[in-house]
């Protein structure tokens, strides 16, 4: 009987120790280290298709797979940032990189719910496929307890994705036309490597040092930060990169312009092997000066610099 | 991990018992307020990954911490091939454990005071003890190219090769082709050992190394590391995994003691379904099966190492789930049918062992080997067994988690006619909590309270009867 008892006794102490610990820890100062802080879980949903996601159901996954980066406080303050580049999302300030939204609007529930299972490549943010549909559709709920604008403004509407026109050579060439035209190689680099004579000077509106996409790197296997199809690559140059310097093209080009870029984009992938690559090669890897048959003005866009730097 | 031994003989009175535990608990009180964490496990520093992340409770995996080992410790982005790392990064973390526990086993053969006789008695004996040290280090040589390496001790110090590989990832570009080679665990995926308790009895799975009572086969441990090669598979959500593995019937040791020309196989599949708020859950199957030595030559009496010959067979196979209830609750469940060839049966296979452990006898039993004219008894049958694992979790937060289980094994025929059925049936339960005082990526902590019943029917040394052995553990198990 003693012996139970002393099982008894150092199980109970024990569990007492335990319960007490959040109470102490509670009280520490950034970077948020230890037992969550006292925080309000907001009743927000997300809605992707027929899953309803609660925020309330994400709080232990959030804590488990989120914190340590994002923060308990979802202020991008969580014990790893310190260590990472880019930094993480801020989300209370609920500005978006990938979204199918208009620049300056907030993402829908499915943008951030494809961002959780596709994770984001050149950063920590992983790929998060193992959760359950009803898992990720929770997170994007609790995601939205952290900043006021989930309360007062919806998500904007997505962009119209018009269907992807043949790859040809003279897309290709329109393509590249707009990248000179546009500037997109003084960050990018006239290869696309990145380097362009803008690039080491560029901030996310955090101002951490942020680095353009390095094209070049790509293969069969690359992956942008937004997604990995023309369609994605399409979204990005029409939505802009909130947060980041990349603007949205949505008012300066048309969409033929857009998928003429992203035709020439994929050739800056000179290790991809793609449709585009194959149209160059045909060309023998030349691509043709463009000839403009229908000349017509277009303006600089602005900076695209809105709130919320990180990944 | 489990690395101390059953073998203290003092007694104490049971109030100093309940004295010294309750004084662990207030020093773990105290020194837990000061949340220190003064080291780096390697992979949650090289990613900036809480352990949670991949550890339903260290050392145990979830979903996604499985779907990282499966894709040979690769997140799949660019920061998966160390000339990325931060030149401080260093893919090395140690393990061990100060422990306090008490453990009583019953019916053990003491010299009774008369000469040349001995009587069965309790032996209790409690104490502060230490487990093995293990050095960790693994990761990746380059993308796509990954190794473990590690070196472990027991409890005095005592190093040997534990696991040591290195493996090709994602062959092809194809997530369904990995080759592994060298030493390490089978695919179990209840895996020993990533096991959440840390008790002689209790910290290993019962089901994973059974052998009847009085059988030779040390081969068919699915819980030993073994030496071989891995082909393994799995989809890019890690839902579909397989893996086939061929490995030696030397049960992981080094210099092919026993058979050199004997081999085995584990073969697993599973497949894992989305429940919607219940979760994932996923089934499986495993089976292994092979062949190992019966006899061996020997010179001057003693075996020659890898001359073993006379191959039998051996097979385990069954069942395994891991079903989740929300958040919070899971149970992983293990079934196993085994079955050993009746040489096996009959005490035949480890003649290294029994030969080092009865020096000068060379008959059979105890030591089984190739004595010329040898012929097994008279009806001797292989014996075959059927058994389950089941261990409910409740994950209370990511930092505390209680554990139970409960596992039975059932002898279904005995080698020998007329052998008692249930002798070398095997009944245990553990139940404990892991408690981790802080949970970030740089360091694991975790406090560890766990108790085991361990029952055995038949296996007394003298009087053939039933063993009870329990044991109390607390401790601090830490790696960094």
């Amino acid at each position: 009987m003693r012996f139970i008892g002393a099982i008894l006794f150092t199980a109970t102490l024990g569990l007492v120790v335990a319960a007490g610990f959040p109470a102490r820890a509670s009280a520490q100062e950034a970077p948020d280290v230890g037992p969550t802080p006292r925080l309000v879980v907001k009743p927000m949903e997300s809605h992707i298709g027929n899953v309803t996601g609660h925020a309330a159901a994400a709080k232990s996954d959030y804590r488990r797979y989120c914190a340590g980066c994002h923060g308990d406080l979802g202020d991008a303050n969580g014990e790893n940032a310190v260590w990472l580049d880019p930094k993480p999302r801020d989300f209370t300030i609920a500005t978006f990189k990938c979204r199918s939204t208009p620049t300056g609007t907030l993402p829908t529930d499915e943008d951030l719910y494809n961002t959780i299972a596709r994770g984001l490549t050149n950063s920590n943010m992983p790929i998060w496929n193992t959760f359950t549909k009803q898992q990720r559709a929770d997170l994007v709920a609790y995601i939205k307890i952290f900043s006021p604008r989930w309360e007062k403004e919806k998500a904007g509407d997505p962009i119209k994705v018009p269907a992807e026109p043949p790859v040809t050579l003279e897309s290709i060439a329109h393509g590249k036309a707009l990248f000179t035209k546009l500037e997109c190689w003084k960050c990018h680099g006239p290869a696309g490597k990145g380097d362009g004579p803008s690039a080491a000077t560029l901030t996310d509106s955090k101002d951490n040092p942020i680095r353009p996409y390095n094209f070049a790197l790509g293969k069969d296997d690359s992956r942008f930060k937004c997604g990995d199809t023309n369609q994605d690559i399409y979204k990005i140059f029409m939505t802009g990169v909130d947060g980041t310097p990349m603007p949205s093209f949505a008012d300066v080009i048309q969409p033929n312009d857009a998928w003429d870029l992203v035709h020439f984009l994929r050739t800056l992938q000179i290790n991809r092997h793609g449709k585009e690559n194959e149209v160059l090669s045909a060309a023998h890897g030349v691509i043709p000066p463009y000839v403009d048959r229908n000349p017509a003005p277009t303006a600089a866009p602005a900076d695209n610099k809105s709130p919320g730097g990180g990944q | 991990m489990r690395m101390w031994a059953q073998s203290h003989l003092c007694q104490k009175p049971q109030r100093v018992t309940s004295v010294l535990a309750a004084a662990f608990a207030l020093v773990f009180l105290i020194l837990g307020g000061s949340q220190s964490a003064s080291a780096l496990p390697a992979f949650a520093r090289k990613y900036g990954l809480r352990c949670s992340a991949c550890h339903e409770s260290w050392p145990m995996l979830n979903y996604f911490g499985q779907k990282f080992k499966d894709n040979g410790y690769q997140l799949m982005n660019d920061r998966d091939a160390p000339i990325w790392q931060n030149p401080g990064y260093w893919p090395v973390t140690f393990r061990i454990t100060p422990i306090w526990h008490r453990v009583s086993t019953g019916k053990v053969a003491v010299d009774s005071g008369t000469e040349g006789g001995q009587v069965e008695q309790r032996i209790t004996s409690s104490g502060f003890d230490l487990s093995g040290l293990d050095f960790h280090t693994g990761g990746t040589l380059e993308k796509n190219f990954s190794f473990y390496v590690l070196p472990s001790s027991d409890n005095t110090g005592a190093f040997h090769f534990e696991q040591v590989f290195a493996r090709l990832d994602n062959v092809m570009g194809s997530p369904w082709f990995n080759v592994k080679l060298g030493k390490f665990e089978l695919d179990n995926l209840l895996s020993e050992k990533r096991i959440l308790t840390l008790s002689g009895n209790g910290g290993i799975y019962q089901l994973y190394h059974f052998i009847p009572a009085g059988d030779g086969n040390i081969f068919g441990q699915m819980g030993d590391n073994q030496l071989g090669v891995e082909v393994m598979g799995h989809s890019a959500n890690d839902r579909t995994r397989y893996s086939v593995s061929l490995v030696s019937s030397n049960d992981g040791l080094v210099g092919l003691p026993y058979g050199a020309e004997s081999y085995s196989t584990f073969i697993t599949g599973s497949q894992a379904f989305d429940a919607g708020k219940l979760g994932v859950q996923r089934l499986g199957f495993y089976v292994m099966a092979g062949q190992a030595p019966t006899t061996w030559l020997t010179s001057g009496g003693a075996p020659i190492g890898g001359s073993g010959t006379g191959n039998k067979g051996y097979s385990r196979e069954g069942f395994f789930g891991q079903f989740y209830f929300g958040q919070h609750f899971d149970v992983q469940v293990v079934t196993q049918h085994g079955e050993d060839s009746a040489w096996f049966g009959q005490g035949y296979g480890d003649f290294v062992d029994a030969a080092a452990s009865n020096p000068g006898i060379t008959t059979c039993p105890p030591v089984c080997n190739n004595i010329p004219g040898t012929q097994l008894a008279q009806g001797s049958r292989n014996p075959t067994w059927n058994g389950v694992l089941v261990e409910p979790h409740y994950v209370y937060s990511p930092q505390l988690l209680f554990l139970a289980r409960y596992e039975t094994i059932r002898m279904s025929q005995q080698s020998t006619p007329g052998t008692r059925s249930d002798l070398g049936n095997i009944t245990t339960y553990t139940v404990g909590y892991r408690y981790n005082p802080f949970m970030t990526s740089r360091a694991g902590f975790a406090w560890h309270n766990e108790f085991n019943l361990f029952h055995q029917d038949g296996t007394s040394p003298l009087s053939s009867t039933n063993i009870n052995t329990s044991e109390l553990l607390l401790g601090f198990d830490f790696d960094f």
